[in-house]
């Protein structure tokens, strides 16, 4: 598969700040596939797609498109649900709809839209008026009201509660389904997981992994997560084999040696009763990674 | 390219039309302030008799010129003297000599008596020429009301478009725009004519609306007063686009506009004639847009006068036009 669009070396720093938003990082993006961008707020990846939107220019490096640097064309066959987006007051859906499908020189049919985005009940109502998930639908048709490619999903699912947000991916899988390439930002892990065929884990506006999630902590992990509630744990003398992580009311060990780790628990006293074993994620990556919390 | 055109200019419209708040306002201010002006100053300059004298005032019979409470203004056009003596801004015009000419307006109440006031002096000796004129007056409100207009459309194209801009691009609704194939010349152009369309309804609604109740004594051409005003507001749009291209603050799109706006409402001559003021004044004012959209449309009103006679207004209002529409594109910015 050839890559839709390509990156090469972007550099981005905005005036006063002191250092690069976007810090000489490459990508290439391989049609039809959903390729995700994750990491904590702030690491540039919000940056990052902008300049790939052609809505922000680099201070260095360049974008190519199929190949050739951005022109009219792109703008054409592409589609942008931003972070947050104001759209013309005392408009219905169905007349804001009607307005960026003008502006294009070919469209999808409107009950394509609505059926795409589960628009049916909302075509006539004023979108200020309308729930976060609800609004996101019409923000994501109007990224899909020219049949684009390429659609950018910049944070799509951000401070919706879990059932929008499940209901998003699911349109989001109906867009992938139709052989669109998919561009997602998101700080959410379990998101780029359930959507994501290729995720690049950005951080300080650089790429510090890149591959398909589950190659991905295959690559770097080979055990477990487990989890203890705060009481129960004693640190046994000696150590456990793994990382240990103390959170807010649990601690986290990941290990790949499970036997071994529970025989230095029960050594050291610790209460197993709670116990809970499960797989590692793409946050725990984060943390491997960095030593940070991807939500700090 | 039209139909990109098209559609923002509809989307711009409905936005405006369907915020009732708005509209309401456009519409009902300037009407409250015609009818404030009228009925405040509808007493204006009625305690002296003005009466205009062709030639030397000294050359009037002396008991006559020394009647008190009695203005004699020189004349040396005795045209421009009649015109104003038609429209009631003078109440007698007398030429000195054997016999005394005079000429009177016979509409006008204060005419008759300061006619029986003449001829009650010495200067009945002088066996005075009777020559009668009739015209309707123009009120100080005849006179205001192209300020008015003005000023109101100043304020509805200044901020109408500064504004918006401004609030667009801070929202985001024009970085969304930027992400389609919409250009921004495109963009401009319909927010500016969606402006003028709707600048330009509403003063057809106000001036005929306060017409039907104030009968306004308009000596030009309607039709030239329209293409005036269109061009006065089409600067006035340009400007507040110029004002918006790039200031991402409301506050400071605010701060400037207000910059702009208040010495214009004071200094271009919205409530009084600035014939008389200082050299440097006059200059300011005469780099305003507003003076020499009021200077143009007020003389067709109460002067008469045709396109070609306020031509060097409009050729500065269409100068600044283009001047404020190319600077606002060059400098525009999404974000």
């Amino acid at each position: 598969m050839s890559a839709v669009l390509e990156a090469r070396g972007l550099i981005k720093r905005y005036p006063g700040s002191a250092s690069n938003a976007v810090d000489g990082l490459s990508l290439a993006v391989r049609e039809g596939l959903c390729f995700g961008l994750l990491g904590p707020n702030g690491a540039g990846k919000t940056t990052t797609v902008e300049i790939l939107e052609g809505i922000l220019l680099p201070d260095a490096g360049e974008i190519l498109y199929r190949g050739a640097p951005l022109g009219p064309l792109f703008r054409e066959r592409t589609g942008i649900q931003f972070q947050d987006t104001a759209l013309q007051d005392h408009l219905t859906v169905r007349e804001l709809l009607s307005l960026f499908g003008s502006l294009y020189p070919s469209i999808l049919p409107v009950a394509e839209l609505v059926k795409l985005c589960d628009l049916g009940e909302l075509m006539d109502r004023d979108p200020e008026k309308l729930s976060g998930g609800q609004r996101q639908r019409v923000l994501l048709a109007l990224a899909l009201v020219n049949d684009p490619d390429v659609v950018f999903l910049d944070e799509p699912t951000t401070g919706l509660d879990p059932q929008a947000r499940r209901n998003f991916w699911e349109l989001a899988r109906g867009i992938k389904a139709r052989g669109k390439t998919v561009i997602l930002t998101t700080h959410y892990m379990e998101e780029a997981y359930a959507l994501c065929d290729e995720v690049a884990i950005v951080d300080r506006g650089r790429i510090i992994a890149q591959g398909a999630p589950d190659s991905l902590l295959k690559e770097h992990f080979n055990g477990v997560t487990i989890e203890l509630p705060k009481a129960d744990y004693k640190p046994p003398e000696g150590g456990v084999p793994g990382d240990v992580v103390v959170r807010e009311g649990t601690v986290e060990l990941m290990t790949g040696q499970v036997e071994a780790s529970l025989e230095a628990l029960k050594r050291g006293g610790s209460s197993l009763a709670h116990l809970r074993v499960r797989a590692r994620t793409l946050e725990d990556l984060f943390l491997h990674l960095t030593g940070r919390e991807l939500r700090e | 390219m039209m139909r990109r055109f098209w559609a923002i200019f509809r989307a711009r419209n409905t936005e405006f039309l369907r915020d009732r708040g708005a509209l309401g306002w456009n519409l009902m201010f300037p009407f409250f302030v015609v009818f404030g002006m009228a009925f405040a100053f509808s007493d204006r300059g009625q305690d002296v008799f003005k009466i205009g004298v062709i030639g030397e005032k000294s050359a009037l019979p002396a008991g006559f010129a020394s009647t008190r409470h009695v203005a004699f203004v020189a004349f040396d056009d005795p045209q421009a003297a009649q015109g104003k003596l038609r429209h009631h801004q003078l109440d007698l015009l007398v030429k000195p000599g054997s016999p005394l000419e005079y000429w009177v307006n016979e509409s006008a109440p204060k005419g008759y008596l300061v006619e029986r006031l003449m001829l009650g002096s010495d200067a009945s000796q002088f066996s005075p020429v009777r020559r009668a004129v009739a015209g309707r007056p123009i009120r100080y409100v005849d006179w205001l009301v192209s300020g008015l207009l003005s000023m109101n459309m100043m304020f509805s194209a200044l901020f109408g478009v500064g504004y918006v801009l401004v609030r667009y691009r801070k929202t985001g609704v024009l970085k969304r725009l930027k992400a389609t194939p919409l250009r921004a010349a495109e963009f401009l152009a319909a927010q500016v004519a969606s402006r003028l369309v709707l600048i330009m309804g509403v003063f057809a609604v106000v001036y005929h609306g306060a017409d039907f109740f104030l009968h306004f004594e308009r000596l030009g051409s309607l039709l030239d007063l329209y293409l005036i005003f269109a061009l006065g507001s089409a600067c006035l749009v340009s400007l507040g686009l110029l004002v918006a291209a790039r200031v991402t603050s409301e506050e400071l799109a605010g701060g400037l506009l207000n910059m702009l706006s208040w010495p214009m409402m004071f200094l271009s001559g919205v409530w009084f004639s600035l014939e008389g003021a200082p050299k440097p004044l006059r200059m300011l004012a005469n780099a305003m847009p507003l003076t020499h959209l009021i200077d143009a449309a007020r003389a067709v009103m109460t002067e008469g006068a045709t396109l070609i006679e306020v031509a060097p207004h409009l050729w500065i209002l269409g100068g600044m036009t283009v001047l404020f529409l190319v600077a606002g594109a060059w400098a525009f910015r999404w974000e």
